[in-house]
């Protein structure tokens, strides 16, 4: 992901309606901005089969992160808590707990794992 | 009858290595088995043959904390013995085998079995006997002594049909034995020939305050008196005592605690040196008259001419031989007399020359009758702290101990005051010198101490606070302290006083807490995954009263929800969750067990019985479970919440209505209980269970609150614990009423809720309190904090706030919503759950999960 997408990913609008995810040249329309609690995320199916967990922070950024926990291969991320620390959005697995950030797909709790982030906008 | 763990003993001499017989398997006799292994001198090494004669039907266990048994320690829990020692030492330990004889010029003993055993070196640790005043009647039926696991199993049994009890004698071990019968339920009497209680170790002061606060507790104190009789009835058992001053006293059964005499007719007999007012001669060596022969613990005459009636001294002998006879030098001069215990629940020290003995020492007192409080400091001409006594409040003993002999950093009376009057000084055991000892049981310095970081570690590598427990306090002062004791990043407060936050602001939102409440740099943030579920769970606990919403689901509740909660179902490793319907108390109608059946027939679930009485249904996709408990709700179950930190199940023994033994309906208890406390959300899960009788079927002692039927209602024990770190429950109160148990476990559930830390289950909760169970007792069964109304309304207004979650989530669309794998595809089922057939059901594909899985180290807090 560049530098340039992960900005837009932190800033996307506010209040407006559809949720779509990059997928290929496309954005693919995922759901309405208001089936996403502030806090909580879904899991999203991708027409090739992946699956996304894609969430809405408290200030009403979304963002989007492989649903697959790579510490147990089963694809729980979207049902974790979502948490910040120093600014940062995470969200903790709902199985181990360890914590991913949301941004950069970073494990907190593990320098050299990483899961795949997805662009990700609200419009 | 003789057990012994190894070969079979032979009276043969063996060639090569020596035999060391062991006489007495008590307090010291393990300990010196415990040198006898750090030295390597055992059996399995080669190197010497060890056997033990014990005279008890039962290993080493722990005499000191024997009341403990009272308070639901088991002979197990007391037991010194880790399983396995005797075995992998090589150590032949015969129970119920005393000796008989010793045989000197042969080096032989003669034990009751008949075997005889050559020695090359004899240990004698056989301890004392208690001493019974030969009064007439003595042996009568219903007289006892206090000094072994059956001494106490006796007492219990024979306390079963008595009312009055006496104890003859009031020193430390009378007032321990006292105790004991007032907790066995009798009405109880203390007879002491001195003019005051626990002679020995306090003052005419001291002994004025302790006897206050023991009579304020309903014993009756004959101080003065001796006894000149012991009396019978008809039926030839204890009816009474006649006492010196003429008076007679009306009593069912009698202990007697006049002191202990050691046990030296062993040594008598074979004609080794004892003392004239007894105990066996020994040298610094802990050698007796015979080279050949050892005598440690309380049956040694030590060369300061003193018999030690402590354990710590009987240690340091066992320390001492086990290092002479591997070889090595080693010495006991004699030791102090310090002490500190809880008796009754008050607290009593003593420590150095407390009765001040020394020339031109100087007491400095403080005494507060009304409070029971009394300190004494004996200050040397020099200053020097040499000893003092502290009855009623103790706090300083850890303290002022190891600076006994040295000269006070701040004026003595500035110790014994109370706080508010310019004392007591704050005098942190920073200013301790390095080598003063802080666990005199085990003999171990501050500087030892420093030496580790946390409690568990000390008492690992050290032993410290292992013994008696009374310097643990200290240690935990020694060791670094974390200043910051809020919940976690987000917020400065303890989960105890963010309930108490939550409450009195009546604060309904997780976001509202965090912006007004939380660490500046959490304001406006996120939170983390640690307060969120917390606030949630004190937000639901207290819903009905501060006005939230009892639904944990609704709003930005959904948000802080674990996922377990989230679901309202137990998420497994792939991804798919389980099913729990309640059952409460385990009784289930033939119709609704074929529900459950059908259930799980209809939609593949894997079917077990729990371990809690009722039926887990595993493998539900998300999208199913709404479909599940379509089903389930229809006829007629309810969340069994094994989700959630709340109440779990409420097992019950089969009881009075079928079971020949029971003596109340245990299972409408559980069913009532359960109902009642369904839904509670607590900072962890709780866990109860009625029994119909004492023999426990239902495991009640296990239980957050665990209620055992006696003939005239229930006992309610709490703090029970299976799991990682098991736990017996302790008895709260007895003989209830069914609303006294109801009204008792309202107050303790709300108290516990409203005190405990996240994660903090009732049992560990317990320990760490201050003032532990006594505590709890006196804020909930004595409303020592004027609390008990309003705790009670807390229950009352989860009890009529009490929704089933389940039928409400089936019935709201809205809330259905969420219950997809895919927000975009929401009739897809998740491809990721699969299952593979194993004994006829099924269990989760792994296979299709793998691919690059990563090593797992478990974190805090993992568990649901
Ligand atoms: C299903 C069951 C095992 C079984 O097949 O029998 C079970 C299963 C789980 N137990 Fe348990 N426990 C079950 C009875 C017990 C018991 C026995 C009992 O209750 O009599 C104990 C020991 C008693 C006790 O708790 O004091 C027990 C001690 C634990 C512990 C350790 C608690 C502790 O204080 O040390 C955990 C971990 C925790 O809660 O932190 C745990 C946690 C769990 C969790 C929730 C672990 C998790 O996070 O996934 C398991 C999930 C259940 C599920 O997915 O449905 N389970 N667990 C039992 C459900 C009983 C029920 O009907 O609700
Ligand atoms: C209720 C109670 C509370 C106490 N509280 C404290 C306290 O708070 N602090 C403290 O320091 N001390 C306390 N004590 C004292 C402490 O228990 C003793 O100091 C300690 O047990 C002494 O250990 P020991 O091994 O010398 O004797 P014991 O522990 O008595 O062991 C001696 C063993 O030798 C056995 N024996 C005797 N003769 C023979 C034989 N011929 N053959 C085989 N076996 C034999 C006995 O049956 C016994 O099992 C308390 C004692 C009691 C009873
Ligand atoms: S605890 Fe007592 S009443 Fe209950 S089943 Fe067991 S023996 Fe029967
Ligand atoms: S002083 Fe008894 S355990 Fe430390």
């Amino acid at each position: 992901m560049t530098a340039r997408t992960m900005a837009e990913t932190m800033e996307t609008a506010q209040d407006t309606g559809v949720v779509r995810l990059a997928a290929g040249d496309d954005w693919l329309a995922v759901c309405d901005r208001s089936l996403l609690t502030p806090g909580r995320g879904v899991a999203a199916l991708l027409p090739d089969g992946r699956q996304v967990a894609l969430f809405l922070d408290r200030a009403g950024r979304t963002y989007a992160i492989d649903n697959r926990d790579p510490f147990t291969g089963a694809y729980v991320l979207s049902r974790g808590l979502v948490g910040s620390d120093g600014g940062q959005p995470f969200v903790a697995s709902p199985l181990l707990k360890q914590r991913f950030d949301l941004a950069t797909g970073a494990c907190l709790d593990d320098d050299e794992v990483t899961v795949a982030v997805f662009e990700v906008r609200a419009d | 009858m003789p057990v012994s763990t190894s070969p079979t003993a032979r009276a043969s001499r063996p060639a090569a290595v020596p035999t060391l017989v062991v006489v007495g398997h008590g307090m010291v006799g393990q300990r010196f088995l415990e040198a006898l292994a750090e030295r390597g001198l055992t059996g399995a090494a080669g190197t010497a043959r060890v056997v033990v004669l014990c005279e008890e039907p039962r290993a080493a266990y722990d005499r000191v904390q024997l009341s403990s048994y009272f308070s639901g320690r088991t002979p197990d829990d007391l037991s010194l013995v880790e399983p396995g020692f005797m075995e992998r030492h090589g150590f032949e330990l015969r129970l119920g085998d005393p000796a008989e004889s010793v045989d000197r010029a042969a080096r032989t003993v003669t034990a009751r079995s008949g075997e005889t055993f050559a020695y090359d070196t004899l240990v004698l640790a056989t301890g004392s006997y208690p001493f019974v005043p030969p009064v007439p009647g003595k042996d009568t039926e219903g007289c006892f002594v206090y000094r072994t696991i059956e001494d106490l199993l006796a007492i219990e049994e024979y306390a079963r049909t008595a009312t009055t009890g006496a104890v003859v004698g009031g020193g430390l071990l009378g007032l321990e034995a006292a105790g004991a019968l007032k907790g066995l339920g009798l009405d109880t009497h203390v007879v002491e020939f001195a003019p005051r209680l626990m002679p020995v170790q306090v003052d005419e002061g001291g002994g004025a305050a302790l006897l206050r606060t023991i009579e304020n507790m309903g014993l009756t104190v004959h101080t003065g008196v001796g006894t000149q009789e012991v009396t019978a009835g008809e039926d030839g058992s204890v009816n009474g005592m006649s006492l010196s001053d003429g008076s007679a006293l009306a009593t069912d059964l009698v202990v007697f605690s006049a002191g202990v005499r050691p046990r030296d007719q062993l040594a008598r007999e074979c004609g080794l040196a004892v003392g004239q007012r007894g105990g066996i001669v020994v040298d610094e060596e802990c050698r007796t008259s015979d080279p050949a022969v050892f005598a440690i613990g309380e049956c040694a005459l030590a060369p300061d001419g003193r018999v030690y009636g402590l354990v710590a001294p009987g240690y340091e002998m066992a320390q001492t031989a086990a290092g002479v006879i591997a070889g090595g030098k080693a010495s006991f001069t004699g030791a102090d007399m310090s002490t500190k215990l809880k008796l009754l629940g008050v607290d009593v020290a003593s420590f150095g020359d407390a009765h001040g003995t020394s020339e031109g020492c100087l007491d400095v007192v403080y005494a507060d009758a009304r409070s029971g409080v009394y300190k004494k400091l004996v200050i040397g001409r020099d200053g020097t702290l040499l000893g003092g006594v502290l009855i009623g409040d103790a706090d300083q003993y850890g303290m002022l101990r190891p600076m006994t002999g040295t000269v006070l950093p701040v004026a003595p009376e500035q110790l014994v005051l109370p706080a508010g009057t310019g004392g007591p000084a704050v005098l942190g055991p920073s200013a301790l010198p390095d080598d003063a000892v802080i666990c005199s049981c085990h003999n171990v310095t501050k500087g030892a101490v420093c030496e580790h970081g946390t409690l568990p570690e000390v008492k690992k590598c050290t032993k410290a606070g292992t013994g008696c427990g009374s310097c643990v306090k200290v240690i935990g002062q020694l060791l670094p302290q974390s200043q910051d004791t809020g919940l976690c990043g987000c917020f400065p407060y303890t989960r105890s006083e963010l309930y108490e936050i939550v409450r009195t602001l009546e604060i309904t939102s997780y976001a509202g807490l965090l912006d007004s409440h939380g660490r500046d740099s959490a304001r406006g943030g996120d939170g983390c995954e640690v307060c969120k579920p917390t606030v949630g769970s004190i937000i639901a606990s207290l819903a009905t009263t501060v006005g939230a919403s009892g639904y944990v689901l609704d709003g930005e509740q959904a948000a802080l929800q674990d996922t377990n909660d989230h679901f309202l179902a137990n998420l497994q490793r792939n991804g798919s969750y389980s099913i729990v319907p309640r059952i409460p108390g385990g009784e289930i109608t033939p119709e609704r067990l074929i529900v459950i059946g059908e259930v799980a027939r209809d939609f593949g679930l894997y079917t077990k019985i729990t371990g809690g009485q009722r039926i887990d249904l595993f493998g539900a996709r998300v999208e199913q479970l709404p479909l599940i408990w379509t089903r389930l709700v229809d006829a007629g179950f309810e969340s069994g919440h094994a989700y959630g930190k709340s109440l779990r199940t409420v097992k019950s023994c089969v009881g009075q209505t079928w079971c020949r033994y029971g003596v109340q309906d245990s299972v409408r208890m559980a069913i009532d209980l359960e109902l009642r406390y369904r839904g509670l959300r607590s900072p962890h899960k709780l866990k109860s269970a009625v029994s119909g009788c004492a023999r426990e079927c239902a495991e009640a002692r296990g239980k957050d609150f665990g209620i055992i039927a006696t003939a005239q209602g229930w006992n309610l024990y709490v703090g029970g614990n299976g799991g990682a770190t098991p736990r017996h429950a302790d008895l709260l109160a007895q003989d209830l009423s069914d609303t006294e148990l109801v009204r008792l476990i309202d107050r303790f559930l709300m108290f516990y809720i409203r005190t405990a830390d996240r994660l903090e289950r009732t049992s560990t909760w317990l320990d760490r309190i201050e003032g532990g169970l006594d505590h709890v007792r006196d804020v909930v069964v004595h409303d020592s904090l004027g609390l008990c109304d309003e705790l009670e309304r807390l229950m009352a207004d989860h009890v009529r706030g009490y929704r089933d979650e389940w039928a409400e989530t089936i019935n709201d669309p809205e809330r259905l919503r969420r219950f997809v794998t895919f927000v975009n595809a929401p009739d897809a089922p998740d491809p990721s759950v699969r299952f593979v057939p194993e004994r006829d059901q099924v269990k989760p594909d792994l296979d299709i999960l793998a691919g690059p899985v990563l090593a797992v180290r478990t974190l805090e807090g993992t568990a649901s």
